[in-house]
C-alpha cells in the first residue's frame, strides 16, 4: 500500500478583500494512504470545504501543491468523483441517466449495455433498485443524494471527495445514509477524502480524523486514529468502548474552537440616508424572495 | 487597488460614451435616409430648426396650439395622473378581491382576461358615449386601460404572501383588518409596485391616442394637429419627447421598486 | 392534570395518511421533545397542537378542552423564523406584544418588548430588520416573539434545524436556560436525537410515515444543566441515545420494506394474464 497516495504540501489559500487579505488556510499538510479514508472536521466556515476543493481542482490553491498517485493536481477531472452536499440532479434525466452521464464520459470503451448495467447496479448498492426511472422531483432528499453517491461510485474514481455529503439531510436520514456510504465503500475501498461537521459520521466512517482549527489561518488541529474494525455497522461501533471516549474528545476539540470564534461584535447596521432612506422609511420594505 | 479604481473609471466612461456613439450612428443613418430614399422625412438639421422655438422656450403659451414641448409635455401629464390614480385606486381592490377570494377569482378571473387586451381606441368612443365629453372620455380610457397591470400583480402579490407570515397572525389571532393592514399589504408591497410601474408605462402609452382623437392640448394633440397641418418636423420632436418620458417615468418607478425589493 | 392531550389523533392530506392514532399527554412544566424524521408528520402534529389545522379524527385538548383554533396561550417558534421581514426585530416582538396585551400602556408594552429582547440577547441589534440578522439572531428574535405573549405552553417546530452546528449548540443552551428559568411547558419537535436528550424531561419517538404514530416515551434522566461534553460519560445517556435512534430507524426500515413489498405486489398483478385460445 502507498502511505502516500494523497499529499498535501503546505496547502496556502488567500482571498483579496476590499479590506486587505483574508487567509483562509495556511500551512496544511496531510498525507493520505491509498485506501483509507479520511475526515476533516471543523466548524462551519473553518477552511475545510476549501481544502477540499482545491483536492477537487476546483479552486487554486495561492500556494503549496497536491500530488495525488505521483501526479500534481491542476485541475478537475473524472480520476476524482465528488459528492456535493445538495446532489446537483439534472432535473429532467431520470435517476439512471444521471449516474450515465458521468458513467458514458469515462468509459467509452465500453458497450451501452455495459454503462447502463454498471449505473443499475451502483443505483442497486445505494438501495434504489427499484427507483431507475424516476426523475429528481420524485425522490425524497435522502433518495436524491443516494443518486449522487451513486453518481460518484460508479465512475470509480482514483479518489473520492465528500463535502459535507449529507448536511443537508435530517440526522436521522443521515445516519441511514451513513450505513449507505460505508457499504459502498467497503466494495472497493477506494481513498476517500470527507469533509463534515458532524462528529458521530466522522466517527463510524473515517480511519484517521483531521481536526482543522478554526479560520482564519486554518491549519491541522489534532490528528485521531479511529480504532473501531471493518467492516462496520452503527451498532457494532456505538457499542465500542471507545466511541464516547473518542466523540467526547471531538467534541471537546470542537468546543474549544467554537469558543475561540468570538460572537460578531455588535454594530448597528448603517441606516440609509437621503430621498431614499426618507422613502424607504414611508414604504414597508420586503426582501422576502430570498 | 489603483488598477482596481481605473478599471471602474473605465467602464463609466464606456458607460457614458458608447450611448452618444450610438445615438450619433442613428441620427447619420436618419440624416442620410431623409436625403435618399425617404426625401419626405425631415433631415436632422431642419427637424431641429423647426423644433428649437418648442425646445428653448420649453413652457412658452404662445396661442392654444402653439405652446412650448414641456408645457404640452404637463398638460398630457397632468392627464395621465388621474387616469392613473382612478386606475391604482380601482386596481389595487381588486386585485386584493382576486388575490384573496378563491370565490371571487373564479368569477371574475376571465372577465379580467378578457378586458385586458381590449385597445385604447375601442374604449375611447365608450368613453364618449358615457360622459359626452372628451376630457373625462380620455380620462375613462387611460384608466381602463392602464389598470389591468396592477389587478394582476397585486393578485399574484397576495397570493404569493407566504404562509408561514399567515400563520404569524393566526397565531396572535390578529383580526381580518389587522392581517390585512399589517401582514398582506406590507408582504405584496412589491409585486403591487411592479403593477403600478406596469401600468403607469401603459397609461402613458394611451395618452398619445386618447389625444389624438380628443384633440385636447398634450403631446399627443400636438402631434396630430402638426401632422395636419404638414409640420412633419414637430412630429419628429413629439415621438422624441414621448419617449423620453416614458423612459424618465419608467426609471422613476423602477428606483423605488428596486428599493422595495432589495430593502 | 396534563395541560396538552393528544386523543387516538388521525390526520390525512388527500389519500396520504399523516398521523394515525396519536395520543400524548404533556404535564403542565415538562419539557417534551418529539423526535422523528423530516418529513414523519411533525409539522403536522405541531399544526394540529397550536390550532392551525384540526384533527380528521380524535380530540386535540388544551387544559381539558378542545383546541378551537389558534390562541396566544399556545405560543409557536416555527422552523424559518417567520419574521415579517419588513419590520426590525424590536418590531416584531412588538406587533405580538401590542396584540395580546392590548390593555397594557405602550411604555408598559415597549418595556416587555425590551426584557425579552434582551431574555435572548439580542438588545444590540433591535433596530435591524430579519435581512440583516444571522439564522441564529433571526431564531432568537422569534423566540423573544414567542416568550413575549406569555403563553402556557411553547411549541417549537425545528426551531435549530436550520442553523449551523455552532450556533444551534449555543441556542440550545439559551433554550435550556430558558426552560429552567421560566418553568414553561414546552413541547419541542426535531429531527435530532442529540438535541432532544439535552434539552428534553421526555423524549417520544414519531415512527417514520406515512401513517406516523407515537413510540414509547423514554424519560430522559440526567442531571440539569446538562454538558454535551460530560453526558458521553453518563450510561444512561449511551442508552437511551442508542435506544432512541435504534427505533427509529427501524421504523423507517420496516415502513420500506412495506412499501417494497406493496410495490411488488402492484407490479404481479399488473401482469398480463395468459389466456387461453
Amino acid at each position: 500500500m502507498n502511505s502516500k497516495y494523497l499529499e498535501i504540501f503546505k496547502l496556502l489559500k488567500v482571498y483579496p478583500t476590499p479590506r486587505g487579505q483574508a487567509v483562509i488556510v495556511k500551512d496544511f499538510d496531510l498525507s493520505v494512504s491509498e485506501g483509507e479514508f479520511v475526515t476533516l472536521i471543523g466548524h462551519s466556515g473553518c477552511g475545510k470545504s476549501t481544502v477540499l476543493s482545491i483536492v477537487a481542482g476546483l479552486n487554486t490553491a495561492t500556494n503549496g501543491g497536491i500530488v495525488l498517485a505521483g501526479k500534481e493536481v491542476v485541475e478537475a477531472g473524472p480520476d476524482r468523483g465528488v459528492v456535493f452536499q445538495a446532489p446537483c440532479l439534472l432535473h429532467w434525466l431520470s435517476a439512471v441517466d444521471n449516474v450515465l452521464l458521468g458513467v458514458d464520459q469515462v468509459r467509452p470503451e465500453l458497450s451501452k449495455e455495459e454503462r447502463r448495467k454498471i449505473a443499475e447496479h451502483t443505483l442497486e448498492l445505494v438501495g434504489l433498485g427499484d427507483s431507475f426511472d424516476k426523475k429528481p422531483a420524485e425522490l425524497s432528499a435522502g433518495m436524491r443524494q443516494r443518486v449522487g453517491l451513486a453518481r460518484a461510485f460508479a465512475l470509480s474514481p482514483k479518489l473520492l471527495l465528500l463535502d459535507e455529503p449529507f448536511g443537508m439531510l435530517d440526522s436521522l436520514t443521515r445516519i441511514e445514509l451513513q450505513s449507505v456510504l460505508i457499504d459502498l465503500w467497503a466494495q472497493d475501498r477506494k481513498t476517500a477524502l470527507m469533509v463534515t461537521h458532524d462528529v458521530d459520521e466522522a466517527l463510524f466512517l473515517s480511519d484517521r480524523i483531521v481536526m482543522m482549527t478554526s479560520g482564519p489561518e486554518a491549519h491541522v488541529g489534532e490528528i485521531l486514529t479511529v480504532p473501531f474494525p471493518r467492516p462496520r455497522n452503527r451498532h457494532d461501533v456505538t457499542e465500542h468502548p471507545d466511541y464516547y471516549v473518542l466523540r467526547e474528545r471531538l467534541i471537546a476539540f470542537l468546543e474549544e474552537q467554537g469558543h475561540g470564534k468570538a460572537a460578531p461584535p455588535p454594530q448597528s447596521a448603517p441606516q440609509p440616508r437621503g430621498l431614499m432612506g426618507f422613502l424607504r422609511g414611508l414604504v414597508p420594505s420586503a426582501a422576502m424572495r430570498t | 487597488m489603483n488598477s482596481f479604481t481605473r478599471e471602474k473609471l473605465e467602464k463609466r466612461i464606456g458607460l457614458l460614451v458608447l450611448p452618444l456613439i450610438g445615438g450619433a450612428i442613428v441620427v447619420a443613418l436618419w440624416a442620410v435616409a431623409s436625403s435618399t430614399v425617404a426625401t419626405s422625412l425631415p433631415s436632422p438639421s431642419r427637424t431641429w430648426e423647426a423644433s428649437r422655438l418648442y425646445v428653448m422656450e420649453p413652457f412658452e403659451k404662445r396661442g392654444e396650439l402653439d405652446q412650448g414641448i414641456l408645457r404640452f409635455t404637463w398638460y398630457s401629464l397632468t392627464r395621465v395622473a388621474k387616469g392613473y390614480v382612478i386606475a391604482i385606486l380601482l386596481g389595487t381592490p381588486l386585485g386584493f378581491l382576486l388575490g384573496m377570494s378563491n370565490f371571487f377569482r373564479a368569477s371574475f378571473d376571465p372577465i379580467v382576461q378578457i378586458l385586458r387586451p381590449v385597445s385604447p381606441l375601442a374604449w375611447l368612443p365608450l368613453g364618449f358615449v358615457l360622459f359626452h365629453k372628451p376630457e373625462p372620455a380620455g380620462t375613462f380610457t387611460i384608466a381602463m386601460c392602464s389598470m389591468w397591470p396592477t389587478v394582476l400583480n397585486t393578485a399574484l402579490g397576495v397570493r404569493s404572501v407566504p404562509q408561514d407570515y399567515l400563520n404569524v397572525a393566526k397565531v396572535l389571532k390578529l383580526s381580518k383588518l389587522k392581517t390585512l393592514v399589517k401582514v398582506m399589504v406590507p408582504a405584496a408591497m412589491p409585486y403591487m409596485f411592479t403593477g403600478f410601474r406596469l401600468s403607469l408605462g401603459i397609461a402613458w402609452l394611451v395618452i398619445v391616442a386618447a389625444e389624438m382623437l380628443t384633440g385636447a392640448p398634450g403631446v399627443g394633440g400636438f402631434l396630430w394637429q402638426e401632422y395636419n397641418s404638414l409640420i412633419y418636423e414637430h412630429i419628429i420632436l413629439c415621438i422624441l419627447t414621448i419617449g423620453i418620458v416614458g423612459f424618465v417615468l419608467d426609471r422613476m418607478m423602477g428606483l423605488v421598486e428596486k428599493r422595495l425589493r432589495t430593502g | 392534570m396534563a395541560i396538552l392531550e393528544l386523543e387516538q389523533v388521525h390526520k390525512s392530506f388527500g389519500t396520504t395518511h399523516v398521523l394515525s392514532d396519536v395520543s400524548l399527554s404533556v404535564e403542565p412544566g415538562e419539557l417534551v421533545a418529539i423526535v422523528g424524521f423530516s418529513g414523519a408528520g411533525k409539522s403536522t402534529l405541531m399544526a394540529l397542537l397550536s390550532g392551525l389545522s384540526k384533527p380528521d379524527q380524535g380530540r386535540v385538548l388544551f387544559k381539558g378542552k378542545p383546541v378551537e383554533g389558534p390562541s396566544p396561550e399556545r405560543g409557536v417558534v416555527f422552523q424559518n423564523y417567520s419574521l415579517l421581514p419588513w419590520l426590525s426585530a424590536f418590531e416584531n416582538v412588538e406587533l405580538a406584544v401590542r396584540e395580546v396585551f392590548s390593555k397594557d400602556s405602550r411604555n408598559a408594552q415597549r418595556e416587555r418588548v425590551a426584557r425579552y429582547l434582551e431574555m435572548v440577547g439580542l438588545t444590540y441589534a433591535k433596530e435591524r430588520r430579519p435581512a440583516e440578522l444571522s439564522g441564529g439572531m433571526r431564531q432568537r428574535v422569534a423566540l423573544a416573539r414567542a416568550l413575549a405573549i406569555e403563553p402556557e405552553v411553547l411549541l417549537m417546530d425545528e426551531p435549530l434545524s436550520a442553523l449551523d452546528a455552532l450556533t444551534r449548540a449555543t441556542l440550545q443552551d439559551e433554550i435550556e436556560r430558558i426552560a429552567r428559568v421560566s418553568g414553561k411547558t414546552i413541547l419541542l419537535v426535531t429531527n435530532d436525537v442529540d438535541e432532544a436528550i439535552l434539552l428534553a424531561d421526555r423524549i417520544v419517538p414519531l415512527s417514520a410515515g406515512p401513517e406516523a404514530t407515537l413510540g414509547a416515551p423514554t424519560p430522559v434522566e440526567i442531571a440539569r444543566p446538562r454538558d454535551r461534553r460530560a453526558m458521553n460519560h453518563d450510561p444512561h445517556f449511551r442508552k437511551i441515545r442508542a435506544s432512541i435512534t435504534d427505533y427509529l430507524l427501524e421504523t423507517q426500515r420496516v415502513r420500506r420494506a412495506r412499501s417494497a413489498a406493496n410495490r411488488r405486489v402492484a407490479a404481479e398483478s399488473a401482469l398480463p394474464v395468459e389466456s387461453p385460445a
